[in-house]
Protein backbone atom coordinates (compact mmCIF):
# COMPACT_ATOMS: atom_id res chain seq x y z
CA UNK A 1 0.00 0.00 0.00
CA UNK A 2 2.51 2.48 -0.85
CA UNK A 3 0.67 4.98 -3.13
CA UNK A 4 -1.50 5.84 -0.31
CA UNK A 5 -0.31 9.49 -0.68
CA UNK A 6 -1.57 9.67 -3.69
CA UNK A 7 -4.82 7.90 -3.75
CA UNK A 8 -5.42 10.27 -0.29
CA UNK A 9 -4.32 13.22 -2.68
CA UNK A 10 -6.83 12.60 -5.34
CA UNK A 11 -9.16 12.55 -3.50
CA UNK A 12 -8.59 16.09 -1.88
CA UNK A 13 -8.05 17.16 -5.60
CA UNK A 14 -11.83 15.86 -6.26
CA UNK A 15 -13.55 17.62 -3.00
CA UNK A 16 -12.20 20.72 -4.28
CA UNK A 17 -12.83 20.80 -7.81
CA UNK A 18 -16.54 19.23 -6.41
CA UNK A 19 -17.41 22.23 -3.96
CA UNK A 20 -15.83 24.63 -6.78
CA UNK A 21 -18.17 24.38 -9.26
CA UNK A 22 -21.21 22.81 -7.03
CA UNK A 23 -20.56 26.24 -5.67
CA UNK A 24 -20.11 27.70 -9.28
CA UNK A 25 -23.52 26.13 -10.23
CA UNK A 26 -25.49 26.89 -7.04
CA UNK A 27 -24.82 30.58 -8.19
CA UNK A 28 -25.66 30.44 -11.46
CA UNK A 29 -29.09 28.87 -10.46
CA UNK A 30 -29.57 31.73 -8.23
CA UNK A 31 -28.83 34.42 -10.73
CA UNK A 32 -31.37 32.70 -13.31
CA UNK A 33 -33.72 32.49 -10.84
CA UNK A 34 -33.51 36.59 -10.08
CA UNK A 35 -32.74 37.16 -13.65
CA UNK A 36 -34.33 34.52 -16.07
CA UNK A 37 -33.71 37.08 -19.09
CA UNK A 38 -29.87 36.58 -18.63
CA UNK A 39 -29.93 32.58 -18.52
CA UNK A 40 -27.86 32.71 -21.52
CA UNK A 41 -25.08 34.54 -20.63
CA UNK A 42 -24.95 33.19 -17.08
CA UNK A 43 -24.75 30.10 -18.44
CA UNK A 44 -21.98 30.92 -20.58
CA UNK A 45 -20.11 32.52 -17.77
CA UNK A 46 -20.92 29.43 -15.59
CA UNK A 47 -19.48 26.98 -18.16
CA UNK A 48 -15.92 28.93 -18.69
CA UNK A 49 -15.78 29.12 -14.91
CA UNK A 50 -16.47 25.74 -14.31
CA UNK A 51 -14.16 24.21 -17.00
CA UNK A 52 -11.38 26.60 -15.77
CA UNK A 53 -11.54 24.62 -12.09
CA UNK A 54 -11.86 21.39 -13.64
CA UNK A 55 -8.86 22.09 -16.06
CA UNK A 56 -6.51 22.59 -13.02
CA UNK A 57 -8.42 19.38 -11.15
CA UNK A 58 -7.09 17.19 -14.28
CA UNK A 59 -3.91 18.56 -14.36
CA UNK A 60 -3.35 17.82 -10.75
CA UNK A 61 -5.40 14.21 -11.49
CA UNK A 62 -2.55 13.71 -14.22
CA UNK A 63 0.50 15.40 -12.30
CA UNK A 64 1.15 12.68 -9.73
CA UNK B 1 -41.74 17.31 -43.74
CA UNK B 2 -39.43 15.27 -45.36
CA UNK B 3 -36.89 17.56 -44.40
CA UNK B 4 -38.00 16.70 -40.62
CA UNK B 5 -37.46 13.25 -41.01
CA UNK B 6 -34.05 13.61 -42.50
CA UNK B 7 -33.17 15.49 -39.18
CA UNK B 8 -34.89 13.38 -36.91
CA UNK B 9 -33.33 10.09 -38.73
CA UNK B 10 -29.72 11.64 -37.80
CA UNK B 11 -30.74 12.37 -34.87
CA UNK B 12 -31.62 9.16 -33.88
CA UNK B 13 -28.79 7.17 -35.87
CA UNK B 14 -25.83 9.18 -33.53
CA UNK B 15 -28.25 7.72 -30.88
CA UNK B 16 -28.58 4.49 -31.40
CA UNK B 17 -24.80 4.23 -32.62
CA UNK B 18 -24.02 5.32 -28.85
CA UNK B 19 -25.77 2.06 -27.04
CA UNK B 20 -24.60 -0.49 -30.06
CA UNK B 21 -20.97 0.91 -29.33
CA UNK B 22 -21.25 0.03 -26.21
CA UNK B 23 -23.40 -2.98 -26.47
CA UNK B 24 -20.02 -4.18 -28.77
CA UNK B 25 -17.37 -3.35 -26.18
CA UNK B 26 -19.44 -5.81 -23.86
CA UNK B 27 -19.82 -8.64 -26.13
CA UNK B 28 -16.25 -9.36 -26.37
CA UNK B 29 -16.12 -8.90 -22.75
CA UNK B 30 -18.36 -11.69 -22.51
CA UNK B 31 -15.36 -14.18 -23.00
CA UNK B 32 -13.88 -13.19 -19.72
CA UNK B 33 -17.07 -14.88 -17.86
CA UNK B 34 -15.13 -18.01 -17.00
CA UNK B 35 -12.02 -17.70 -14.42
CA UNK B 36 -12.09 -16.41 -11.00
CA UNK B 37 -13.26 -13.15 -9.98
CA UNK B 38 -9.19 -11.78 -9.61
CA UNK B 39 -8.68 -12.83 -13.03
CA UNK B 40 -11.28 -11.08 -14.83
CA UNK B 41 -10.81 -8.04 -12.95
CA UNK B 42 -7.01 -8.11 -14.38
CA UNK B 43 -8.28 -8.87 -17.78
CA UNK B 44 -11.02 -6.01 -17.75
CA UNK B 45 -7.90 -3.29 -16.53
CA UNK B 46 -6.04 -4.77 -20.00
CA UNK B 47 -9.10 -4.75 -22.16
CA UNK B 48 -9.71 -1.20 -20.93
CA UNK B 49 -5.97 0.11 -21.19
CA UNK B 50 -6.08 -1.49 -24.79
CA UNK B 51 -9.41 0.28 -25.82
CA UNK B 52 -7.75 3.48 -24.97
CA UNK B 53 -4.45 3.08 -26.86
CA UNK B 54 -4.16 3.93 -30.58
CA UNK B 55 -3.40 1.29 -32.86
CA UNK B 56 -1.88 -0.11 -36.13
CA UNK B 57 -5.04 -1.84 -37.44
CA UNK B 58 -8.66 -1.08 -37.50
CA UNK B 59 -10.08 -3.63 -34.91
CA UNK B 60 -13.56 -4.40 -34.78
CA UNK B 61 -13.88 -6.75 -32.47
CA UNK B 62 -12.32 -10.31 -31.27
CA UNK B 63 -13.17 -13.79 -29.96
CA UNK B 64 -12.25 -17.17 -28.71
CA UNK B 65 -12.76 -19.62 -31.63
CA UNK B 66 -14.26 -23.41 -30.57
CA UNK B 67 -10.42 -24.84 -30.49
CA UNK B 68 -9.17 -21.64 -28.23
CA UNK B 69 -7.49 -19.14 -30.27
CA UNK B 70 -8.47 -15.80 -30.21
CA UNK B 71 -9.56 -14.50 -33.43
CA UNK B 72 -9.73 -10.40 -34.29
CA UNK B 73 -11.76 -9.08 -37.11
CA UNK B 74 -10.35 -6.18 -38.32
CA UNK B 75 -9.04 -4.20 -41.33
CA UNK B 76 -5.42 -3.73 -42.02
CA UNK B 77 -4.00 -0.24 -42.45
CA UNK B 78 -0.98 1.00 -43.92
CA UNK B 79 2.29 1.23 -42.04
CA UNK B 80 4.87 3.97 -43.50
CA UNK B 81 8.67 3.72 -41.57
CA UNK B 82 11.61 5.97 -42.22
CA UNK B 83 14.83 2.99 -41.61
CA UNK B 84 17.20 3.92 -44.00
CA UNK B 85 14.99 4.84 -46.52
CA UNK B 86 11.15 4.84 -46.95
CA UNK B 87 9.28 1.18 -46.09
CA UNK B 88 5.63 0.71 -46.70
CA UNK B 89 3.80 -2.43 -45.86
CA UNK B 90 0.22 -3.31 -44.50
CA UNK B 91 -0.18 -4.33 -40.66
CA UNK B 92 -1.76 -7.25 -41.54
CA UNK B 93 1.71 -8.49 -42.00
CA UNK B 94 2.21 -8.12 -38.02
CA UNK B 95 -0.69 -10.45 -37.57
CA UNK B 96 -2.20 -8.23 -34.67
CA UNK B 97 1.25 -7.90 -32.89
CA UNK B 98 1.70 -11.54 -32.53
CA UNK B 99 4.47 -12.21 -35.40
CA UNK B 100 7.38 -10.20 -36.71
CA UNK B 101 6.89 -8.01 -39.79
CA UNK B 102 9.87 -8.48 -42.60
CA UNK B 103 10.29 -5.60 -45.04
CA UNK B 104 13.62 -5.56 -46.87
CA UNK B 105 15.90 -7.33 -45.35
CA UNK B 106 14.49 -5.62 -41.98
CA UNK B 107 12.16 -6.77 -39.02
CA UNK B 108 10.01 -5.38 -37.02
CA UNK B 109 7.73 -6.28 -33.56
CA UNK B 110 5.06 -4.45 -32.08
CA UNK B 111 5.69 -4.35 -28.97
CA UNK B 112 3.18 -2.21 -26.68
CA UNK B 113 1.41 -0.23 -29.29
CA UNK B 114 5.04 0.54 -30.71
CA UNK B 115 6.97 -0.75 -33.62
CA UNK B 116 10.65 -2.03 -33.03
CA UNK B 117 13.51 -3.06 -34.90
CA UNK B 118 14.36 -6.59 -34.09
CA UNK B 119 17.27 -9.17 -35.23
CA UNK B 120 15.83 -11.74 -37.28
CA UNK B 121 12.41 -13.17 -37.93
CA UNK B 122 12.39 -14.64 -34.30
CA UNK B 123 13.80 -11.72 -32.66
CA UNK B 124 12.95 -10.69 -29.19
CA UNK B 125 12.03 -7.44 -27.54
CA UNK B 126 14.92 -6.55 -25.16
CA UNK B 127 14.32 -4.90 -21.56
CA UNK B 128 15.28 -2.81 -19.47
CA UNK B 129 14.90 -2.73 -15.65
CA UNK B 130 11.74 -0.49 -15.74
CA UNK B 131 10.59 -2.78 -18.64
CA UNK B 132 10.96 -0.23 -21.23
CA UNK B 133 12.15 -1.76 -24.41
CA UNK B 134 15.48 -1.09 -25.68
CA UNK B 135 15.43 -1.79 -29.21
CA UNK B 136 15.56 0.55 -31.86
CA UNK B 137 12.87 2.29 -33.21
CA UNK B 138 12.52 3.08 -36.98
CA UNK B 139 10.78 6.92 -37.68
CA UNK B 140 7.12 5.88 -37.91
CA UNK B 141 4.51 8.22 -40.06
CA UNK B 142 2.00 5.08 -39.97
CA UNK B 143 -1.55 5.46 -40.87
CA UNK B 144 -2.71 4.56 -37.50
CA UNK B 145 -6.48 4.27 -36.32
CA UNK B 146 -6.76 7.52 -35.52
CA UNK B 147 -4.66 8.85 -38.19
CA UNK B 148 -7.26 7.15 -40.22
CA UNK B 149 -10.70 8.39 -38.14
CA UNK B 150 -8.87 11.95 -38.49
CA UNK B 151 -9.10 11.46 -42.72
CA UNK B 152 -12.40 9.85 -42.20
CA UNK B 153 -14.03 12.90 -39.86
CA UNK B 154 -12.01 15.36 -42.55
CA UNK B 155 -13.76 13.68 -45.94
CA UNK B 156 -17.32 14.26 -43.63
CA UNK B 157 -16.84 17.68 -42.90
CA UNK B 158 -15.63 18.07 -46.14
CA UNK B 159 -18.57 16.79 -47.82
CA UNK B 160 -21.26 18.46 -45.19
CA UNK B 161 -20.31 21.54 -45.63
CA UNK B 162 -19.79 21.67 -49.34
CA UNK B 163 -23.33 20.43 -49.51
CA UNK B 164 -24.26 23.25 -47.45
CA UNK B 165 -22.96 25.61 -49.62
CA UNK B 166 -24.33 24.37 -52.52
CA UNK B 167 -27.48 24.60 -50.99
CA UNK B 168 -27.66 28.36 -50.51
CA UNK B 169 -26.25 28.64 -54.19
CA UNK B 170 -29.24 26.48 -55.40
CA UNK B 171 -32.37 27.73 -53.13
CA UNK B 172 -32.04 31.70 -53.18
CA UNK B 173 -29.89 31.69 -50.21
CA UNK B 174 -31.86 29.72 -48.43
CA UNK B 175 -30.26 26.16 -47.04
CA UNK B 176 -31.68 22.64 -48.08
CA UNK B 177 -31.09 19.64 -46.32
CA UNK B 178 -27.86 19.32 -44.27
CA UNK B 179 -27.30 23.24 -44.42
CA UNK B 180 -31.35 22.98 -42.41
CA UNK B 181 -29.25 21.59 -39.65
CA UNK B 182 -25.92 23.39 -39.58
CA UNK B 183 -27.16 26.67 -40.41
CA UNK B 184 -28.06 27.05 -36.41
CA UNK B 185 -25.07 25.73 -34.86
CA UNK B 186 -22.94 27.67 -37.77
CA UNK B 187 -25.00 30.87 -36.51
CA UNK B 188 -24.70 30.26 -32.65
CA UNK B 189 -20.63 29.54 -33.02
CA UNK B 190 -20.63 32.92 -34.47
CA UNK B 191 -23.51 34.74 -31.97
CA UNK B 192 -22.88 33.77 -28.83
CA UNK B 193 -19.28 32.41 -29.32
CA UNK B 194 -17.27 34.68 -31.67
CA UNK B 195 -18.82 37.95 -31.56
CA UNK B 196 -19.00 38.41 -27.98
CA UNK B 197 -15.20 37.15 -26.87
CA UNK B 198 -13.57 38.58 -29.57
CA UNK B 199 -15.34 41.66 -31.06
CA UNK B 200 -17.38 43.31 -34.10
CA UNK B 201 -14.78 44.45 -35.54
CA UNK B 202 -12.03 41.26 -35.43
CA UNK B 203 -14.19 38.09 -35.38
CA UNK B 204 -14.59 37.45 -39.14
CA UNK B 205 -10.80 36.72 -39.40
CA UNK B 206 -10.91 33.58 -36.41
CA UNK B 207 -14.42 31.78 -37.55
CA UNK B 208 -13.24 29.73 -39.61
CA UNK B 209 -10.84 28.19 -37.58
CA UNK B 210 -13.77 28.61 -34.34
CA UNK B 211 -15.84 26.54 -37.03
CA UNK B 212 -13.69 23.86 -37.76
CA UNK B 213 -12.08 23.39 -34.18
CA UNK B 214 -15.81 23.22 -32.99
CA UNK B 215 -17.22 20.42 -35.70
CA UNK B 216 -13.89 18.61 -35.47
CA UNK B 217 -13.52 18.33 -31.54
CA UNK B 218 -17.69 17.29 -31.90
CA UNK B 219 -17.49 14.81 -34.35
CA UNK B 220 -14.74 13.19 -33.52
CA UNK B 221 -15.78 12.79 -29.71
CA UNK B 222 -19.04 11.53 -31.23
CA UNK B 223 -17.13 9.08 -33.37
CA UNK B 224 -15.43 7.81 -30.03
CA UNK B 225 -18.65 6.71 -28.64
CA UNK B 226 -19.42 4.81 -31.61
CA UNK B 227 -18.89 1.09 -32.45
CA UNK B 228 -15.90 1.53 -34.05
CA UNK B 229 -14.62 2.47 -31.08
CA UNK B 230 -11.77 5.30 -32.07
CA UNK B 231 -11.07 7.59 -29.45
CA UNK B 232 -8.61 10.34 -31.23
CA UNK B 233 -9.00 12.91 -28.88
CA UNK B 234 -8.18 10.30 -25.96
CA UNK B 235 -4.78 10.66 -27.72
CA UNK B 236 -2.55 13.47 -25.74
CA UNK B 237 -1.21 14.32 -29.15
CA UNK B 238 -3.85 15.26 -31.08
CA UNK B 239 -5.12 17.75 -28.45
CA UNK B 240 -1.64 19.04 -28.53
CA UNK B 241 -1.63 20.40 -32.26
CA UNK B 242 -5.19 21.55 -31.35
CA UNK B 243 -3.90 23.74 -28.29
CA UNK B 244 -0.66 24.54 -30.08
CA UNK B 245 -2.91 25.76 -33.15
CA UNK B 246 -4.74 28.06 -30.98
CA UNK B 247 -1.27 29.30 -29.17
CA UNK B 248 -0.13 30.37 -32.71
CA UNK B 249 -2.53 32.04 -33.82
CA UNK B 250 -3.34 33.89 -30.45
CA UNK B 251 0.96 35.13 -30.24
CA UNK B 252 0.64 35.83 -33.99
CA UNK B 253 -2.48 38.21 -33.97
CA UNK B 254 -1.31 39.56 -30.36
CA UNK B 255 -1.55 43.67 -30.97
CA UNK B 256 1.18 45.76 -29.07
CA UNK B 257 -1.31 46.47 -26.10
CA UNK B 258 -1.50 42.97 -25.80
CA UNK B 259 2.28 42.57 -25.48
CA UNK B 260 1.89 45.54 -23.30
CA UNK B 261 0.12 43.89 -21.69
CA UNK B 262 2.24 41.23 -20.71
CA UNK B 263 5.58 42.87 -20.27
CA UNK B 264 5.12 45.98 -19.43
CA UNK B 265 1.82 45.86 -17.62
CA UNK B 266 0.16 49.25 -17.44
CA UNK B 267 -1.02 51.40 -14.17
CA UNK B 268 0.69 49.21 -11.48
CA UNK B 269 4.29 50.51 -9.83
CA UNK B 270 7.55 49.52 -11.81
CA UNK B 271 8.94 46.98 -9.49
CA UNK B 272 6.00 45.21 -9.52
CA UNK B 273 5.87 45.13 -12.99
CA UNK B 274 9.16 43.29 -12.94
CA UNK B 275 7.46 40.79 -10.92
CA UNK B 276 4.36 40.26 -13.09
CA UNK B 277 6.41 40.16 -16.99
CA UNK B 278 7.05 36.02 -16.03
CA UNK B 279 4.23 35.54 -14.88
CA UNK B 280 2.14 36.99 -17.87
CA UNK B 281 4.89 35.08 -20.02
CA UNK B 282 4.41 32.16 -18.47
CA UNK B 283 0.87 32.53 -18.33
CA UNK B 284 0.74 32.74 -21.89
CA UNK B 285 1.95 28.96 -22.05
CA UNK B 286 -0.15 27.73 -19.52
CA UNK B 287 -3.55 28.63 -21.33
CA UNK B 288 -2.78 26.39 -24.59
CA UNK B 289 -1.54 23.78 -22.01
CA UNK B 290 -4.65 23.97 -19.75
CA UNK B 291 -6.59 23.62 -22.99
CA UNK B 292 -5.01 20.11 -23.88
CA UNK B 293 -5.07 18.54 -20.93
CA UNK B 294 -8.57 19.75 -20.43
CA UNK B 295 -9.69 17.99 -23.39
CA UNK B 296 -7.75 15.05 -23.14
CA UNK B 297 -8.15 14.53 -19.76
CA UNK B 298 -12.14 14.65 -20.02
CA UNK B 299 -12.68 12.56 -22.58
CA UNK B 300 -10.21 9.89 -21.71
CA UNK B 301 -11.93 9.79 -17.58
CA UNK B 302 -15.02 9.26 -19.42
CA UNK B 303 -14.20 6.41 -21.42
CA UNK B 304 -12.59 4.83 -18.64
CA UNK B 305 -15.42 4.92 -16.38
CA UNK B 306 -17.89 3.88 -18.79
CA UNK B 307 -16.11 1.19 -19.58
CA UNK B 308 -15.00 0.07 -16.09
CA UNK B 309 -19.16 0.47 -15.34
CA UNK B 310 -19.86 -1.61 -18.05
CA UNK B 311 -16.92 -4.20 -16.79
CA UNK B 312 -18.72 -4.58 -13.90
CA UNK B 313 -21.81 -6.14 -14.84
CA UNK B 314 -19.45 -9.02 -15.81
CA UNK B 315 -17.57 -9.29 -12.68
CA UNK B 316 -21.03 -8.69 -10.68
CA UNK B 317 -22.65 -11.34 -12.49
CA UNK B 318 -26.07 -11.51 -11.03
CA UNK B 319 -29.21 -9.89 -11.83
CA UNK B 320 -28.96 -7.14 -9.52
CA UNK B 321 -25.69 -5.74 -9.53
CA UNK B 322 -25.46 -6.38 -13.53
CA UNK B 323 -29.16 -4.32 -14.00
CA UNK B 324 -27.94 -1.92 -11.93
CA UNK B 325 -24.42 -0.84 -13.51
CA UNK B 326 -26.67 -1.06 -16.88
CA UNK B 327 -28.83 1.57 -15.91
CA UNK B 328 -25.84 3.31 -14.70
CA UNK B 329 -24.17 2.89 -17.88
CA UNK B 330 -26.61 3.98 -19.88
CA UNK B 331 -27.45 7.04 -17.68
CA UNK B 332 -23.63 7.70 -18.50
CA UNK B 333 -23.92 7.03 -22.13
CA UNK B 334 -26.43 10.00 -22.24
CA UNK B 335 -23.94 12.30 -20.28
CA UNK B 336 -21.36 11.17 -22.37
CA UNK B 337 -22.98 12.30 -25.13
CA UNK B 338 -23.28 15.99 -23.81
CA UNK B 339 -19.56 16.05 -22.39
CA UNK B 340 -18.84 15.32 -26.30
CA UNK B 341 -20.62 18.74 -27.82
CA UNK B 342 -19.97 20.84 -24.10
CA UNK B 343 -15.62 19.90 -24.94
CA UNK B 344 -16.35 21.18 -28.19
CA UNK B 345 -18.20 23.94 -26.96
CA UNK B 346 -15.91 25.04 -24.13
CA UNK B 347 -12.75 24.63 -26.73
CA UNK B 348 -14.01 26.78 -29.20
CA UNK B 349 -15.29 29.33 -26.32
CA UNK B 350 -11.90 29.46 -24.32
CA UNK B 351 -10.28 29.77 -28.10
CA UNK B 352 -12.50 33.14 -29.29
CA UNK B 353 -11.51 34.03 -25.58
CA UNK B 354 -7.64 34.27 -25.89
CA UNK B 355 -7.85 35.34 -29.67
CA UNK B 356 -10.24 38.05 -28.08
CA UNK B 357 -7.39 39.40 -25.61
CA UNK B 358 -4.76 39.28 -28.33
CA UNK B 359 -6.78 41.86 -30.84
CA UNK B 360 -8.80 43.93 -27.84
CA UNK B 361 -8.47 47.87 -28.55
CA UNK B 362 -6.70 50.30 -26.35
CA UNK B 363 -9.31 51.20 -23.87
CA UNK B 364 -9.17 54.21 -21.51
CA UNK B 365 -6.94 54.68 -18.67
CA UNK B 366 -8.91 53.41 -15.59
CA UNK B 367 -8.75 49.68 -15.81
Amino acid sequence: MGNIPEIVGAGLIVIGAGIGIGRIGGSAMEAIARQPEATGKIQTAMLIAAALIEGIAFAALFAK
Amino acid sequence: MRRKTYLKSITLLLFLLTFMSYGQEGHSEEQLLEGSKADKETEMKEYILHHLKDSYDFGLYSYTAENGETKHVSFPLPVILWDNGLKVFMSSKFHHGEEVAEVGGNYYKVYHSKIYKVDGPNGKINEDEHHHATNEKPLDFSVTKNVALIFMVFVILFFMFKRMAQSYKKNNNLPMGIGRLLEPIVLYVRDEIAIPNIGEKHYKKYMSYLLTVFFFVWIVNLFGLTPIGMNVTNNIAVTLCLALITYIITTFSGNKNYWKHIFWMPGVPVPMKIILAPIELLGTFIKPFALMIRLYANITAGHIVLMSIIGMMFIFNNWIGSSLSFVLAFVLAILELLVAVLQAYIFTVLSALYFGMAVEEHHDEAH
